[in-house]
């Protein structure tokens, strides 16, 4: 790679240890992939959850923070797995809260700001069109990429680190003009209705994609999706796929038309209700038993805490209801009364967390909890493989079952 | 010897026996990191130990989070010795710098997957963008 003299001095070790790990780190991933230079971003985006980095990796942080280390650009979090004002009710153990203190102890001393959110686009700040940024959670990657027209690859907690300390990435991927171009041309006939619709389309277009090098740009949507709209299709489309950028033809900012993102050479797909239809069947059915539903993967926004909470006002839940929010959207939230409609009706709100992340698979085991019933299509294909039958419907049917302790 | 040239990867040389599955890797969701076994029961090395073996797969899944698992395995000493992908992605071999696991992909000569059998003695070099197989002609 090319390397500038401030990197050079980076590289040499004459601005800190901190720094010199981060550099050569990215050094080593730019080489892999292609990249010529780096690339300066005004913002990084760490994943940092005591399940994932575990203590060698907490270590690594604390060691990084007692060399000095501080990062040079806003750096910003996603989800803990504690939530430390509520762990022990869910069966967390003392050692995976510590984990997490440890973490924000180093984080808050690097510089780095607590967020614990994946949805900063729409609680933080987003990133505008053309911006670089290095950013974590491929959730956020995928809504800032293609909704906000913003510059980033996947980063997983070290890279994101690197990018905070350096203020800097390598420059390759979805850096580049030449990867942001569509590759598949899908046709929707059928409208989405409603979040979980938008995430099936964001699963079944994912699924078809696989690859993180497929660039799907969409047609034949009627309306301009609502963010959160955006933020379930996104999410989904990542899990599934790998997925880190979509174009909505004449609604993202770099597809004002097909032509633009190259989309009106490549072969129509149609996405037909059957296909919507068979990702929706694949799972759980009417009247199945629910051991625990939970509302999560993506964060809620306000907007949604406002539909839950009027859902579950005045209502008696027979099964545990979770509903997992940012600390920016809890604290409005609270003030607004909307936690008070949630909790009195026997559910909880989580804040800071993400209910896949929080060590799910033991939780599970420890609660009894195998029949869980979500409207993210997301959530439901990660916790399949996490022990769980996981079920798909919607939040109003959602709310319905924890009511009834059964699929309605 | 079989000689296979691949694109530069990542980490030092580095000898050791193949392990191979046409199948793809997550590392959050197909090990138990504990045991040092594959869990997933539909994986295709389901049961198998990757403890010290170098790792041969189609391409790698998973979230971000994949990130710091190899540096986790590798300080408690039950980690693969190496990992060769058809394509590997980004979020792994970010895992990999960290973890300063030798990892390398895209080869010239096709599927790696059928070109490496189970057993096979092989050497990565990935500076140099090659891998040897030193037990085959």
């Amino acid at each position: 790679m090319k390397l500038t003299d401030e990197e050079n001095a980076m590289l040499a070790g004459e601005m800190g240890e901190a720094k010199q790990w981060a550099i050569a780190h990215q050094i080593k991933v730019g080489n892999m992939f292609d990249a010529e230079v780096m690339v300066p971003v005004s913002q990084a985006h760490m994943m940092a959850d005591p399940e994932s980095v575990g203590d060698a990796g907490v270590s690594f942080m604390e060691n990084l923070a007692a060399q000095g280390a501080r990062v040079t650009v806003p750096t910003i979090t996603d989800p803990r797995g504690v939530d430390l004002n509520y762990y022990r009710p869910l069966g967390q153990t003392e050692a995976m809260a510590n984990l997490d203190r440890r973490t924000i102890a180093a984080c808050s001393r690097m510089g780095i700001l607590m967020t614990n959110t994946c949805t900063n686009y729409q609680t933080v700040m987003a990133p505008v069109l053309g911006e670089h940024v290095a950013f974590g959670d491929t959730g956020v990657v995928i809504y800032s990429n293609s909704v906000c027209g913003a510059r980033s690859n996947f980063e997983g907690g070290p890279s994101a680190l690197a990018a905070g300390l350096t203020g800097r990435t390598p420059k390759y991927g979805l850096h580049l003009d030449k990867n942001r171009r569509a590759t598949r041309r899908f046709v929707v006939h059928q409208q989405p209705k409603g979040l979980t619709d938008w995430g099936l389309l964001g699963a079944v277009i994912g699924k078809a994609s696989g690859s993180y090098w497929a660039v799907p740009v969409i047609e034949g949507l009627d309306a301009v999706p609502t963010s959160d709209e955006m933020k379930h299709m996104g999410a989904a489309m990542a899990s599934f796929g790998s997925t880190p950028l979509f174009h909505l033809a004449g609604i993202t900012p770099e597809a004002r038309n097909l032509a633009q993102v190259g989309g009106d050479n490549l072969t129509r797909e149609t996405i037909t209700s059957e296909d919507i239809n068979m990702m929706r069947s694949r799972f759980g059915g009417k009247g199945d038993k629910v051991d625990v539903v939970v509302f999560a993967a993506p964060q809620l926004s306000l907007v949604e805490m406002q539909k839950v909470a009027e859902l579950c006002r005045g209502k008696t839940m027979k099964v545990p209801l979770f509903v997992c929010t940012s600390p920016q959207v809890f604290g409005d939230a609270m003030r607004m009364g909307l936690v008070e409609s949630i909790e009195s009706s026997g559910g909880k709100v989580l804040e800071g967390t993400c209910f896949y992340n929080q060590g799910a698979r033991e939780i599970g085991e420890i609660n009894g909890w195998r029949r869980l019933l979500s409207n993210s299509a997301k959530i439901v294909n990660i916790l399949g493989g996490y022990g769980y039958q996981p079920a798909l419907a919607s939040m109003e049917q959602c709310v319905a079952s924890a009511i009834a302790g059964e699929i309605v | 010897m079989i000689e296979l040239k691949c694109h530069v990867g990542i980490g030092s040389r580095i000898e050791g026996e193949a392990l191979v599955a046409n199948d793809n890797f997550s590392a959050r969701y197909d090990l138990d990191r504990i045991m040092g076994i594959f869990s997933r029961p539909d994986h295709k090395l389901a049961g198998q130990s990757y403890k010290d073996k170098i790792l041969v797969f189609n391409t790698a899944k998973g979230g971000v989070a994949s990130a710091w698992m190899l540096y986790e395995m590798k300080s408690r000493g039950i980690a693969p010795a190496a990992i060769l992908f058809n394509n590997a992605n980004t979020i792994l071999a970010q895992g990999a710098a960290l973890a300063d696991l030798p990892m390398c992909d895209r080869f010239e000569a096709g599927d790696i997957t059928s070109l490496i059998k189970t057993g096979d003695q092989i050497i990565v070099d990935p500076v140099a963008g090659m891998v040897t197989i030193t037990n085959r002609n």
